[in-house]
């Protein structure tokens, strides 16, 4: 077990409670509860869809309410960032990821075979986010993503 | 061929592992994917926030303006007769123009068109070609000549006097209604809205909510459209006032200094008929008694039988001091008027009521004693006579509204002037708020916040259905609040930025269900995708508040030396949030800007010195203007500016050496800025100005890059 100095989770605690403020339009401390995952991945979290419904039935009110209160979110979500839960997806594992949808390992997957993969396998896009990454993962002239250039791409403007 | 067969195990299995393989691999990229998009939603939503927290705490100060001028009429005695005449100037107008002499001095007749004048010819009564004529005109960017613009404003006044305060449309005339909202001066969402939507006709009504001006570039274009239409389509066009119709606020906004720069040697005449006209604009608009229209808001005291009844054109600017000494409180509306009480032509023939006293010429001893005492005198004069006005015409007994039988136009003066201003004040500044109740709109420096259960109040009175209002730029264009009774309409796109927000317009039929259209007016934003506009309005924001950061500099540095108190020239990153907001007050979430803000860190310490040098490089135009000084322009140039207009009331763009020394030095004085005569000297001195002593002070501004890139 590890002791945290006070002041960590004090500061923790202040970015959760800032990034939960960016979504609580009415100032009176919830939240819509389809934004939880916006201000858990904002956080550096990375779960899947899965996780995050987990998570989120740690903070929902016994008769869901459609929102969520920062009284419940705080404490789950600061021990998320203690336990440094939902790690980040390191820019190699991506790659392997992309490499793994490419079967002729040819560089690039066309834009038919990523959509099927990604709107049928794993946690399925919705059509909105699957024509969101196409507008900026899609060559259009050959109507392929070069993965290892979007890639590298995308790891830029993270930062 | 065998190999692809199920019944092989290994192939199965392969392929099993390989289903496998694909279904993890789209769990991984589309966990990473959401995170991504998760994160600029963060951010767009971060820098909305920076915009829109930087844009009222300008709005406060322009309130801040107002208290320096309040300030000065109260305490500022002048140490020499330069500063006697130079304050009185400023103050005691010379120019209150009654509507006669305004007619005279805006003369447009006289005017000659030449022959190589290419433009647009308007003749009254305007008709619909002339319309389309303009529309075609300003598509060419072509200009439309200063008789022309002089005599649509005469004609629009002529026109806007007759109306009342509160505009009635009915749906059974014109099957719709369309609403929009702010348009400020964005002249492309304009002929959007109409490419769209179709020309204002009889068919087709149309009500603008206000802010027509201000930003953007194109505003007198818009001004110049709208009045059109609404002198062709008198019954059908609907124009409500919104706090941007205000010259004290156009001084500061960009739209004094659009008409200057359109119009060289007209601009002034134009400017002050615009500011006639403006303040003769209706304040709301009532859709079949229904839903009620207004620019900024509601307050809990909002009384639409006073509103209805006020003299509108009284309120030429709605922004004034806020620590009023009672007795100074009708001069300021003179003062910062620059008009008479009372409008000429509501009693000319019967009595001298019409005129006001003229003020004594300033005392010629320089004796700071008289000086301020003929100022009080002058300033308890105009009070006096104005009381006599008020006890002349009232009622002597307590007046209600109800009791008082209008014989002239002076039936509104049982009213007090502070409540008046108080009803309109609330109209055009107001914001609506979650919570219940009703605030003073601090962030805004006029108005109130507004909660649900005032909506409620007010509808419930009138027997409404809700409220329409513009003032606040919405992503969308439009937004609801207060479970669906208010709607904010708001029809400038990309208002912040390329890419910030849409614009909407609002359609009302005779069931008055509201059916909404957005845009967003520029071919570039469409080719962006979501993480391109996001990042290009994100730096447009991150630039702005760098400029602020270092403008606050000096504080800053005392701030963060308060967290480092063992002098080790480094503070936690915890500590560089909190001494942020403790001094620049904009509310953001400091820890979530942090990556763009601060970009290296030695172990996790930041090492503030070196950081705000970057800050100051980023900024810095002239080396050899000590930082302190440039600093302190910086957090003022747009009072600075607004102030040097206000002098320049020739508006020729040149005010003296002797003139800018002055104000400087009051202006110092007000915001405690420490400056040596020495300091003013050597500021200067690295100007250029020409050897009769005067200053064009757009080049100065330029000098030091204070004039903003965007205006």
């Amino acid at each position: 077990m590890f002791l945290f100095a006070d002041g960590a989770v004090a500061e923790i605690e202040k970015k959760i409670i800032e990034a939960f403020e960016v979504f609580d339009h009415e100032c009176n401390k919830t939240v819509d509860v389809r934004e939880i995952g916006s201000i858990v991945r904002s956080l550096g979290c990375f779960p899947t869809e899965a996780e995050l419904h987990e998570l989120l039935a740690k903070v929902e009110e016994e008769e869901p309410t459609g929102y969520i209160n920062l009284e419940k979110f705080l404490p789950v979500m600061t021990k998320v960032l203690l336990d440094r839960s939902y790690q980040p997806i390191p820019e190699d594992v991506l790659l392997h990821a992309f490499e793994a949808l490419d079967e002729n390992k040819c560089g690039y997957i066309t834009k038919e075979e990523l959509v099927k993969y990604l709107t049928e396998e794993g946690e399925p896009f919705t059509q909105e986010e699957m024509e969101d990454m196409l507008s900026t993962a899609l060559d259009p002239e050959t109507n392929t993503v070069r993965y290892r250039d979007y890639i590298s791409m995308m790891i830029v403007d993270e930062t | 061929m065998g190999s692809g067969s199920s019944a092989n195990p290994t192939n199965y299995k392969y392929s099993l592992q390989k289903s496998e393989n694909a279904f993890k691999a789209a769990v991984l990229i589309q966990q990473w994917y959401r995170r991504y998009v998760a994160r600029l939603e963060m951010r767009r939503r971060c820098t909305w926030r920076i915009f829109q927290s930087i844009e009222y705490a300008c709005e406060q100060d322009q309130i801040k303006l107002h208290n320096f001028f309040s300030y000065l009429m109260d305490h500022f005695t002048p140490s020499s007769s330069k500063e006697r005449d130079f304050i009185s100037r400023m103050f005691i107008s010379g120019e209150s123009f009654k509507e006669a002499e305004l007619e005279k001095y805006c003369d447009y007749e006289s005017m000659e068109v030449p022959d190589s004048y290419t433009g647009p010819r308007l003749s009254f009564p305007l008709l619909p070609d002339h319309a389309t004529a303009l529309l075609e005109a300003f598509k060419q960017k072509q200009q439309l000549h200063a008789r022309y613009v002089l005599n649509l404003l005469h004609e629009t006044r002529k026109h806007l006097k007759q109306l009342p305060n509160i505009s009635h449309v009915s749906t059974c005339y014109s099957e719709e209604v369309t609403v929009c909202g702010d348009l400020h001066g964005q002249l492309d969402d304009l002929f959007f809205i109409f490419y769209k939507n179709g020309l204002p006709s009889p068919s087709k009504s149309y009500v603008f909510n206000g802010d027509f001006v201000d930003r953007g570039k194109q505003s007198l274009e818009i001004l110049i459209v709208l009045f059109t239409f609404l002198l062709i389509y008198p019954k059908e066009v609907h124009l409500n006032r919104g706090n941007h119709e205000d010259h004290m606020v156009n001084l500061r906004y960009g739209f004094a200094k659009e008409v200057m720069q359109k119009y060289k040697v007209h601009g002034k005449k134009i400017l002050k008929m615009i500011q006639n006209v403006f303040c003769w604009l209706p304040l709301a608009t009532l859709i079949d008694q229904k839903v009620l229209i207004i620019h900024g808001g509601i307050s809990d005291t909002t009384d639409l039988d006073m509103l209805q009844k006020i003299q509108r054109n009284k309120f030429i600017s709605v922004l004034r001091g806020k620590k009023r000494k009672e007795s100074n409180k009708d001069v300021e509306i003179q003062e910062i008027n620059g008009e008479s009480k009372v409008e000429a032509e509501s009693s000319e023939s019967e009595s001298d009521l019409s005129l006001s006293p003229q003020p004594r010429p300033a005392p010629s001893i320089t004796n700071r004693l008289e000086f301020s005492k003929w100022l009080r005198q002058t300033v308890q004069e105009q009070i006096e006579w104005c009381r006599q006005l008020v006890d002349s015409e009232s009622e002597p007994e307590e007046p209600t509204y109800s009791s008082v039988v209008s014989l002239t136009e002076l039936d509104t003066q049982c009213w007090t002037h502070q409540e008046e201003w108080k009803q309109i004040l609330d109209i055009l500044w107001s914001d609506p708020m979650p919570q219940e109740g009703c605030r003073v709109n601090t962030v805004r420096g006029g108005g109130c916040y507004f909660g649900p259960d005032v909506t409620d109040k007010i509808l419930e009175k009138y027997n409404l259905q809700f409220l329409i209002r513009s003032h606040e730029c919405k992503h969308e264009g439009y937004e609801f609040c207060h479970n669906r009774k208010v709607l904010t309409i708001f029809s400038a796109s990309n208002y912040y930025e390329i890419g910030s927000n849409r614009g909407a317009y609002v359609k009302l039929g005779p069931d008055l269900v509201p059916h909404f259209v957005q845009y967003q007016a520029s071919k570039t934003a469409h080719t962006l995708t979501m993480t391109q506009r996001i990042s290009r309005v994100e730096e447009s924001a991150f630039r702005a508040l760098r400029e602020k950061l270092f403008a606050h500099t000096s504080a800053l540095i005392s701030a963060f030396k308060a967290y480092d108190k063992d002098n080790t020239g480094k503070i936690s990153l915890s500590s560089w949030a909190m001494a942020v907001e403790s001094v620049l007050h904009l509310g953001l979430p400091w820890r979530m800007l942090r990556p763009q803000l601060v970009r290296s860190t030695v172990d996790g310490m930041l090492e503030y010195k070196s950081w705000l040098d970057d800050l100051a490089m980023e900024q810095r135009s002239q080396e050899h203007i000590q930082s302190s000084l440039l600093e302190v322009i910086y957090r003022n140039r747009s009072n600075l500016e607004t102030i040097f207009r206000i002098i320049d009331r020739d508006h020729s763009g040149l005010i003296s050496f002797e003139e800018f020394r002055q104000t400087w030095k009051l202006f110092s004085t007000h915001m405690n800025i420490e400056l040596t005569d020495d300091g003013i000297d050597d500021l200067v001195r690295s100007i250029d100005f020409n050897k009769d002593g005067n200053i064009d002070f757009n080049e100065f501004l330029e000098a030091f890059r204070l004039v903003k890139q965007s205006q």
